[in-house]
Parts: C-alpha cells; sequence; structure tokens
C-alpha cells in the first residue's frame, strides 16, 4: 500500500545550475546537476568559461613570451607551470641548464606547490564549513608570496624562468628566508591537523565521498595527488625524474582509499615532504651561473650590451617582437609534477621562433573527466566536498 | 504640598506597578536588540581573533560602533524585490522569522522576584515579562514557529537554492525539537513544574544545578539549540558553500538584516534558556548567606544571569569558528538515532530517580 502510494505521488527531478557564479566553483566553473532531492542523478560539467586561448597564442608568441602567458594557467602555482614550460623548450633545444638554476627551479617548484596546496586545502575546508581552517592556510601562503614578490618580482605572475634558466639570481637573503619559513610552516601544517585531521565532522564529511577507484583513475589518466589518493603511487619528481630530484630525498605518499579523505590527507603529506626538499636543496644550493651559457638563447648581461656589439645584438634579437631564438624542427612532450598533477607540454617546433603548436596537458582537465562518474549519488554537499578535493583551477581547466 | 506629594506618589506608584508590563516590554525588547548588535560586533572581532585577523576596527573607538554603520547600510540600501518572487510570502517571511525570535524571551525569567516596600505599599516585582505556569511549553510552541520564516522565505524566494535551504530548515527544526524536547521532560520532571521561575528555584544551592543533575540532558540540549538556531556545524540551510545563502539568498538591505536579527536573537534566547535550564539561571550560590540588601542582591543575580547567558553566546560563537558542517543524512542521523533514543533514555533514568530515588 505504502509503496503504491509512493510510486502514485508525482516527483520531479530539479535541474540545479551550480555555477558559474557560485561560492565553491572558485572560479568560473559551471556544472549543472540534476538532483533527486538533494542526490545528484547526474552531473554535467560546463567548462570554457575561462577560455583563454593560452594555446593559440603560443603559435604567435615566441617561447619567452609565453613564459608570461604560462602564468595564468593554473593562477594556483604559477612558478610550476614557468618551470614546466621552460623545461620542455629546453629538451626540444637539448639544452643543459646550469646547477644553479636548476636547485632555485626545484626550490620555487616546491614552494609553489605548498602555496597550492594551501589554497587548496583554505578552500576545500571553507567548502565543507571550516572557516577558521580557510584562514590559517591562506596566512601561511602570504609568507610564501612574500618570498615569491621578493625574489621574482610578482606575487602572482612570476614569469621567473626563461629558457635556459631563470631570468636572475634569487635575492641575497633568499636562504635566510627560506630557512625562516621553514621553521615556521611545521607549526602551521600542525594547528590544520589539530583542527581537521581527527575531527569527526571533517572525517565523517570526507570519508567514503567522491570515491574513485585505482583501476578507474589510470583509465581515466587522472594524476597528482587524486591519483595518489587513489593508491597508485605514481609520481613524475620520482619515475621520470627531472631538475635534481634524483639526488633528493623524499618519499610519495599514497593512500589507498581514493575518497575525499585520501586526498586530504595525501596532499597534507605532500606539503611536509616538499618542506623536506626544500630543506635539502637550500642546504646544497650551488654557485655559479643561473642562465644558459650561449647569449643566443638567454639575455646577456648588461655591461655586454652596452659595451660589445654581440652583446647588443644578442639582447636586440632575445627582446625584439618577431625574433627570437629558433627551435629545431621536432615534436617534443615534457612534464612535469606540478600540485595537481602531471603538466605536460606538446611543443611542435617548426624551425622558427615560435612553435607550430603548442599543447598543455592540464592535470586539472583530465582530473575533471572524473567528475561526472565520481559525483553521482552524492548529495549537494558532497558535490562541493568533491571539488574541493579535486582543486579545478579554471584558468588550467579552460586555458 | 500635599496634594503635589501624593500626585508624585499616584504617578510612581502608576509607573511601577500598572505600567511596568508595558515597560518591561519595551526594555527588553530593545535590550535584545541592542544585544543582537553587540552580538554582531562580538561575531566578528571574536573570529577575528581566532583568526588572526584584526576584525572590524574603523567606525568608532576599536570598531564598537560598526553594528550601527552595518544598520545604517541595510536601511539605506535598495530594497529589491526581485520579479520572480511572491510577493506576499516574500514580505511576510523576514516577519515570521523575527518576531517569534523576540517573543520567546517573554516568559525567561532573569531575576527573582522583588518584594520592596514603595510608600508604605508593598510592591512585587517580576523579573520577567510574563510569568506563565506553562512557560516551557510557550517556549517550545513559540521556538517552532520561527522555522515558518525560513520555509515562506525559502518557498517565496522562488530559486532553487532558498528551496532547498528552506526545506533543509524545516526537516532540521524538526527533527532537532524532538531531543530538545525530551531534554526539557527531564527538567520538568525534576523541578515538577512548567514554570521557568520554579525550575530555576528548584536549582538552589551548586550541586543542585541540572548540568550536574542532567549531565546528557545538559549536551542533548545543547546540541539540539545549535540545530535549532541554524548555527555551525549545524548551518545547513544557510550553507554558503552548497546554497550560496540558503533561504536568504535573495534578501537584501533590511529583510536581510531582519533574518540576521532573528538569528542572533534566536541565540540569545537559546543561550539564555540554557542557563536558565541547567546552570541555575539567576541562582548566585552562596548569595542569600552574604546577607546583602535585597536590591544588591537581586542586581546580583540579574548580572549572574547576564554572566551566564553570554557565556553560552560566547561558547556559541567559539563552536562557530572552528567546526566544519555537517551532511543533511548525518545531521538526520544524529537527531533521530543517536539524540532521540539518548534522550528517551534520560528521561527513563530521570523518572526511575524521581518516583523511587
Amino acid at each position: 500500500m505504502a509503496q503504491e502510494a509512493a510510486y502514485s505521488l508525482k516527483t520531479d527531478r530539479t535541474i540545479l545550475n551550480f555555477g558559474p557564479q557560485h561560492p565553491a566553483t572558485h572560479g568560473t566553473l559551471r556544472l549543472v546537476l540534476e538532483l533527486d532531492g538533494e542526490v545528484v542523478v547526474k552531473a554535467e560539467p560546463h567548462i570554457g568559461y575561462l577560455h583563454s586561448g593560452f594555446e593559440k597564442l603560443g603559435e604567435h608568441k615566441s617561447y619567452n613570451q609565453w613564459v608570461t602567458l604560462s602564468d595564468r594557467m593554473n593562477y594556483l602555482s604559477p612558478l610550476c607551470n614557468n618551470i614546466g614550460f621552460a623545461q620542455a623548450v629546453e629538451k626540444l633545444l637539448e639544452m643543459e641548464i646550469p646547477e644553479r638554476a636548476k636547485y632555485i627551479r626545484t626550490i620555487l617548484a616546491e614552494m609553489s606547490r605548498i602555496a597550492d596546496h594551501m589554497v587548496w586545502l583554505g578552500t576545500h575546508a571553507l567548502d565543507i564549513g571550516a572557516f577558521t581552517a580557510f584562514l590559517y592556510a591562506f596566512q601561511a601562503r602570504e609568507n610564501l608570496y612574500i618570498i615569491f614578490e621578493h625574489t621574482t618580482g610578482a606575487r602572482l605572475t612570476t614569469s621567473y624562468t626563461r629558457v635556459g634558466g631563470v631570468f636572475r639570481d634569487v635575492p641575497h637573503d633568499f636562504k635566510e628566508m627560506t630557512n625562516n619559513f621553514l621553521n615556521y610552516y611545521p607549526g602551521v601544517l600542525k594547528e590544520v591537523h589539530n583542527l581537521l585531521t581527527r575531527n569527526r565532522i571533517w572525517v565523517d564529511r570526507t570519508r567514503g565521498i567522491g570515491h574513485i577507484s585505482r583501476e578507474d583513475a589510470i583509465e581515466l589518466g587522472v594524476t597528482g595527488p587524486m591519483l595518489r589518493g587513489s593508491g597508485v603511487p605514481f609520481d613524475v619528481r620520482k619515475d621520470h625524474p627531472y631538475l635534481v630530484y634524483d639526488r633528493l630525498d623524499f618519499d610519495v605518499p599514497v593512500c589507498d582509499d581514493g575518497d575525499v579523505y585520501a586526498r586530504y590527507l595525501v596532499r597534507m603529506e605532500e606539503v611536509e615532504q616538499s618542506l623536506s626538499i626544500i630543506r635539502q636543496c637550500i642546504d646544497d644550493l650551488p654557485d655559479g651561473p643561473v642562465s644558459y651559457f650561449d647569449k643566443k638563447y638567454s639575455l646577456p648581461e648588461k655591461e655586454g650590451v652596452y659595451d660589445t656589439i654581440e652583446g647588443l645584438i644578442h639582447h636586440f634579437k632575445n627582446i625584439m617582437p618577431g625574433h627570437g631564438f629558433d627551435v629545431p624542427v621536432a615534436d617534443i612532450y615534457d612534464s612535469t609534477e606540478s600540485p595537481n598533477g602531471e603538466l605536460g607540454f606538446y611543443i611542435v617546433g617548426d624551425g622558427t621562433h615560435k612553435a607550430y603548436r603548442l599543447r598543455v596537458r592540464a592535470p586539472s582537465f583530465i582530473n575533471f573527466s572524473s567528475f561526472q562518474d565520481i559525483s553521482k549519488g552524492a548529495s549537494v554537499s558532497d558535490v562541493v566536498a568533491i571539488l574541493g578535493s579535486m582543486n579545478i583551477i579554471a584558468g588550467e581547466l579552460d586555458r | 504640598m500635599e496634594f503635589l506629594l501624593s500626585i508624585i506618589e499616584s504617578v510612581t506608584m502608576f509607573l511601577l506597578v500598572d505600567l511596568s508590563p508595558y515597560l518591561k516590554v519595551f526594555l527588553i525588547t530593545n535590550f535584545l536588540m541592542v544585544m543582537v548588535m553587540v552580538l554582531t560586533l562580538l561575531e566578528r572581532r571574536i573570529s577575528a581573533w581566532i583568526q588572526d585577523r584584526h576584525g572590524p576596527n574603523r567606525v568608532g573607538p576599536g570598531g564598537i560602533l560598526q553594528p550601527i554603520a552595518d544598520g545604517i547600510k541595510h536601511f539605506i540600501k535598495e530594497d529589491i524585490i526581485p520579479g520572480h518572487v511572491d510577493r506576499f510570502l516574500y514580505i511576510l517571511a523576514p516577519m515570521v522569522a523575527m518576531i517569534p525570535a523576540l517573543v520567546t524571551f517573554a516568559v525567561i525569567p532573569f531575576g527573582d522576584q522583588m518584594t520592596i516596600p514603595i510608600y508604605d505599599e508593598l510592591v512585587t516585582f517580576k523579573f520577567q515579562i510574563a510569568d506563565l505556569n506553562v512557560g516551557i511549553l510557550y517556549i517550545v510552541g513559540v521556538a517552532s514557529l520561527g522555522v515558518y520564516g525560513l520555509i515562506v522565505g525559502g518557498f517565496a524566494s522562488n530559486n532553487k537554492y532558498s528551496m532547498l535551504g528552506g526545506l533543509r530548515s524545516s526537516a532540521q527544526m524538526i527533527s532537532y525539537e524532538l531531543p530538545m524536547g525530551l531534554a526539557i521532560v527531564a527538567v520538568v520532571l525534576l523541578a515538577g513544574s512548567l514554570r521557568l521561575n520554579d525550575i530555576v528555584v528548584d536549582q538552589s544551592s551548586f550541586l543542585h544545578w541540572n548540568v550536574f543533575r542532567q549531565p546528557l540532558g545538559f549536551i542533548l540540549f545543547v546540541v539540539a539549540v545549535f540545530a535549532e538556531t541554524n548555527r555551525l556545524p549545524f548551518d545547513l540551510p544557510e550553507a554558503e558553500q552548497e546554497l550560496v545563502g540558503g533561504y536568504h539568498t535573495e534578501y537584501s538591505s533590511m529583510k536581510f538584516s531582519a533574518f540576521m536579527i532573528a538569528e542572533y536573537t534566536h541565540m540569545i534566547t537559546a543561550a539564555a534558556l540554557i542557563s536558565t535550564l541547567y546552570l541555575g539561571g539567576w541562582q548566585v550560590p552562596g548569595l542569600a548567606s552574604l546577607g546583602l540588601p535585597i536590591v544588591a542582591e537581586q542586581l546580583l543575580q540579574i548580572l549572574a544571569f547576564a554572566a551566564k547567558t553570554g557565556f553560552f553566546l560566547l561558547v556559541f560563537i567559539w563552536v562557530r569558528w572552528t567546526l566544519p558542517r555537517f551532511r543533511y543524512d548525518q545531521l538526520m542521523n544524529i537527531g533521530w538515532r543517536k539524540m532521540l533514543p539518548l534522550g528517551l533514555l534520560n528521561i527513563i533514568v530521570t523518572a526511575a530517580f524521581v518516583a523511587f530515588v
């Protein structure tokens, strides 16, 4: 009887337009949720609200010019993009960059990873309602941004790397600032752990939510903390070492559960590992040049520009619009481990100073492809938690 | 001269005796409103303190005039009524939310009865607007009316987020009224009266405070009250990150402010209720032995009540800025599967205690 009554009731599904302006989508991300009550029957992501044509612009800008565009891709860790792109072009040119540049890049990449994870942590906690963790994380990130500003001249649009190295050496008190930051950070992490890690509400809200199995994660090409949260110990830094990662001692945190909580744990542990990496690098930061010796590829020193004709020619060749170094006719794919996963650049060089085709394998884009599957059957609150745990960056998603 | 004095006397008596209920209503309503203002500032300052920020510190010395600035802002903002709403219900909802929140306070005693001679006549002051003999029932009844404001607001807004917020609030409030009611039943069993003043008098000594006699009931009541006031970790009806603003997404200016005032008034009432039911209300342990003049004693009791209430308000704020939010089904689970049986158990144990001990 009761069942019949239930069937005779007319129920309808609701279409809920989630975004592009919504407090939990962090940027312009749109989801069309088909709801049965509060349970998601179907989630359809609509992307493209932040499409800026970065890839296409790569065909019109010289390689060093495009570095500035890479800042805007994953705007939470611009340095990782800078480094990833510069490294891909260097591979195309078969260029070996100086030791000091490698170390500086490694340190800054790990700092960006921490900064990115801090924003992820803050917004993720905020989405689940823990406002205080959000501010702790952002305050901690501020420390890093001061270092970035001091080093690169900008907080967000760092554009620090150039093909062949970095555009200038780190400031004289870089070591000291880094050490201060290394001493300060474990305290922040401890505070956040106290607030969240064993908090019953937090665990209840995140455990078992947004589950993605090991097989699915591999099949979908998910990378980064999401993949490691599903129990696959894949990390580009470990499996295809670049920069100086093969000389460093660090672990790849893995968690087998594959849910939001697992990703939380993995990311938190990654921050610890990054701190240890920075600690190792800052100790053996070698002296020397920070840029490739061949001035056809990298900016010459100002003295040379003012005093010698070759220096002036190199300077103009590097700076003038429509000029730049030429790359061989070849195509390469090179990837780095960005905070969200494998950030790859596929570059087709056509012998000129511009790429014939520049394709970015953006981790957010590929991680996001799993969203439709894992959000099925979740409630609206879970959708927010899942989105938070994936750390989708709209700029990277749409490129 | 005689005549003049007699006029003064009759006017005083008129003010103190005949007009006193109206005066009390006026004073308490305004006091609540002022407290709401103070509370908004406190919440912002304390949250800032918890989160290592400064908080509002620009308006007036140390920022204490911030609530007034907020009030003015809300008054002079454009009062938008979106085209797609149900106009009548849309305007009604903030009032429906606010009025129950304000009138609940009517039965809460904030001081003992005081009998003092004025002009040869013994005048009894009751520090309570209405000394109902079913005060508790009144509170439970009126407080639950507040939910209509949220449902009507969510429904009238004709917005899916608001609708979800309204639905959540109705389900949440109904579910949490049960454990709250059950916790109250145990208190009533102990006191043997539904009159709030009797419940306070029943907790005469420190160890007789219900928080010690009813620890489980106390916890149940506090949790339920958190849910009733829609505060974190139970702020699902608003859930900014999920439902944008929940039931008040479409509201602006003073209408929005009315919802906020309702929420904060609910908080004050809830804190006052906790202290009345579980912390001895206006009782100050050992005050009678000091032998103070009656007026001083009375003042101390009122202050004690204010302090207890203030303490719980701080707890409300503290919890809000510490915990994440529950999910809807978890909320229901806790309400129905855990708190309800515990409340029943508490009643049985208390009843057995009252009957056999």
